[in-house]
């Protein structure tokens, strides 16, 4: 099988005249990483992989050993549907060993591997379909507010024509990179759009991600135009979540399905569901990594605030959306809190890894929040039982940092460097004086 | 003249014997990784797979010689009556079979057949191709085109894709898909099928899309169906 893959990409960067291939990887933070070979050395990084120095990667460094090994995955080889026809590129993900074979501690894509090994070995598999949403930007100048397309003039009469046209060239370039599109709207937001990906197994998705984040990006850059997943980029208005769809199938059935329940939710979809609220706090930091991404977290803007679940609240963590027709297939559990500027290898290991902690100790699932959250004062969610996620980086680095979960799912390399390099982060933030606060205390007091 | 390559090893006494007297050299393998690495430089003369007594493997050493020999030889399958279902929808393994137990003038008759045909067919060198329609696969160098234009695929895509464009009209299960493409126990079950099936879609185009149609409730066809012209 693998012998076959690669002579497969050997004989197709022959016939199509491939002139770069580009190794990519994901660093700790979810930044794509890159490096071009000849295809002339194709064939033994294939083989053998390519070494490379890793010191400068974000979350790679070790004091002992800087060179990392490459290894190309053939099945995601793809030529680039952008490239220059006439010496076309292509892209294949990869995973980072260390130079005698072993995995690579620092590589967030082995650590998924890692952590759905582990799902498939009590039976399951995990798969995610995560609602993508952005926002397209006039070019940024620095110290000025951003420009929405929408409302900022950008060819002042074709404005819709541009973003609407953006999207479906952004859409047709995903397609011809294996990423299959189920919607995609323009959101609440001024210059806001989403396009929800069809559901796959999460090591596909979480390169496809990372595909879509670029792809979205340099279909934008062509027009000039600034694609951005910043989590709150505009005071006022919704901020981009990454809602993400979940389930596990166990062979050809949906495990959370079970047609005798009120809600057809199996026990094992319940206690994956208890536990990811149990787990909630301590992997926040990870599906939400930055300081902005709590500031998208606030009431009033459809984002959640409060750890609960319910059928049809979307004030809620996790959302059970009504499957169409009662489909089995469609059981599916929508988890809120992640943006989409999160590192997805990371987001999905540290998810899955709750979810099935509360499949192997059997979790009982607490009760579900139909009212509206956001109209409860603290005294009544109390009564509820019901927490709020953190609220700022530093709460959700606190939470994390207990976490003997999240200690296991990402392990001791990455769990150290994350918690080292966001405290760095959030200490950065908390010497900023704001606009918020010259405006409110200079003149008061 | 060369060798021929025979499965397993050692191969059943008559066929040793029906070889030895046609004074053929013959070598028997029992892995289709070992004749692969003991092919002479310009191919066997032929191969003959035995598949009475382990089909699977048998099947097995069939398709990986096929997709591993440097030059392809012609192949001859000798099976039981009880097996000649198992050759629907493999015709791309063998190039003829002979029932067992056989007579062993009709494996010669057959083999002398092969090597002829095998002979004269290597002076001329063509590429295999699978058309429907606007579609175009070029099985010799893996690539697929739609309307003249190259088609980016990756590998398991275009696998799925040669097996069902190479079966225009009939109707597949998920199953059957996954059994015969992916030909081992995939994780992913009879979904994975789905996934390859939208992904491909998507990248025939528009046009194209309906080039894979799906049968509710029972799997994919590729190309309109004979009967109702629909």
């Amino acid at each position: 099988m693998q012998e076959q893959q690669r002579n497969y990409v050997l004989h197709t960067v022959e016939e199509r005249g491939v002139r770069l291939v580009r190794l990519w990887f994901t660093d700790v933070l979810g930044t794509l990483k890159s490096f071009a070979i000849s295809p002339a050395e194709l064939e033994s990084a294939l083989e053998d992989g390519m070494t490379f120095d890793g010191s400068a990667i974000d979350g790679f460094s070790r004091i002992q050993e800087a060179d990392v090994l490459a290894m190309p995955d053939a099945t995601t080889f793809e030529v680039l549907p952008w490239s220059d026809p006439k010496g076309s590129e292509a892209r294949v993900f990869c995973d980072i060993h260390e130079l005698d074979g072993a995995p690579f501690a620092g590589d967030p894509r082995q650590t998924l591997r890692r952590n759905l090994d582990q799902a498939r070995q009590a039976g399951y598999e995990f798969m995610v379909a995560p609602d993508m949403e952005f926002f397209y930007f006039s070019p940024p100048v620095a110290g000025e507010a951003p420009q929405p397309l929408d409302e900022a003039g950008f060819f002042d009469l074709t404005t819709n024509d541009v973003a609407g046209s953006l999207r479906k060239q952004t859409i047709r370039t995903l397609e011809q990179m294996s990423i299959p599109v189920e919607y995609s709207f323009h959101e609440d937001a001024p210059s806001q759009h989403e396009i929800d990906l069809r559901h796959t197994d999460a090591l596909t998705m979480a390169d496809s991600i990372m595909t879509f984040r670029l792809v979205v990006r340099e279909v934008a850059a062509r027009q000039n135009v600034h694609a951005t997943f910043m989590p709150k980029p505009l005071e006022g208005v919704q901020g981009s979540g990454m809602h993400t769809h979940l389930s596990l199938f166990r062979g050809d059935d949906n495990a959370f399905y079970d047609a005798d329940d009120v809600y057809n939710l199996s026990p094992v979809a319940r206690s994956f569901m208890a536990g990811l609220l149990f787990h909630a706090a301590e992997i926040t930091a990870l599906t939400n990594q930055t300081v902005n991404s709590y500031k998208r977290l606030v009431p009033g803007f459809e984002a959640p605030i409060h750890i609960s679940w319910a059928r049809n609240n979307r004030s809620g963590l996790i959302r059970v959306p009504i499957a169409k027709r009662g489909n089995p297939m469609a059981t599916r559990l929508e988890y809120r809190s992640p943006d989409p500027a999160c590192n997805p290898y990371l987001a999905f290991s540290v998810i899955l890894a709750a979810g099935m902690r509360g499949v192997r100790e059997g979790y009982e699932l607490p009760a579900e929040a139909d009212a509206n959250l956001f109209e409860m004062d603290d005294r009544q969610l109390a009564k509820l039982g019901i927490e709020q996620l953190p609220q700022s980086l530093s709460d959700a680095l606190k939470a994390m940092e207990r976490s003997e979960l999240v200690f296991d799912a990402i392990g001791e390399h990455m769990f150290e460097w994350f918690l080292r390099n966001k405290r760095s982060e959030w200490r950065a933030y908390k010497t900023h004086v704001t606009a918020f606060e010259r405006d409110r205390y200079l003149r008061a007091l | 003249m060369s060798e021929i390559a025979v499965f397993p090893d050692p191969p059943p006494p008559e066929l040793a014997r029906t070889l030895d007297v046609g004074g053929y050299r013959w070598t028997s393998f029992d892995s289709a990784d070992t004749a692969v690495k003991a092919e002479p430089s310009d191919g066997w003369s032929a191969i003959i797979v035995s598949a009475d007594a382990e089909p699977d493997a048998a099947w097995a050493f069939c398709r990986m010689l096929r997709k591993k020999e440097s030059v392809t030889a012609p192949l001859l399958l000798l099976l039981s009556g009880r097996q000649l279902g198992d050759l629907e929808l493999r015709d791309e393994l063998f190039d003829d079979f002979c029932m067992t137990p056989f007579h062993p003038s009709e494996v010669e008759a057959r083999v002398r057949h092969l090597l002829w045909r095998g002979g004269s067919g290597t002076t001329e060198v063509r590429d295999e191709l699978v058309e429907y329609t606007e579609l175009v696969l070029n099985l010799d160098t893996y690539q697929a085109m739609i309307e003249g234009q190259p088609l980016d695929l990756t590998y398991m895509e275009y696998e799925l894709l040669k097996f069902l464009a190479q079966n225009p009209g009939k109707v597949f299960t998920r199953e059957i898909l996954l059994n015969r493409v992916w030909g081992y126990d995939y994780y992913g079950g009879a979904r994975t099928v789905d996934v390859h099936v939208r992904r491909l879609r998507a990248k025939l185009g528009e046009e194209h899309a309906n080039l894979i149609q799906t049968v509710r409730s029972v799997g994919y066809r590729f190309g309109q169906t004979r009967r109702f012209g629909s």
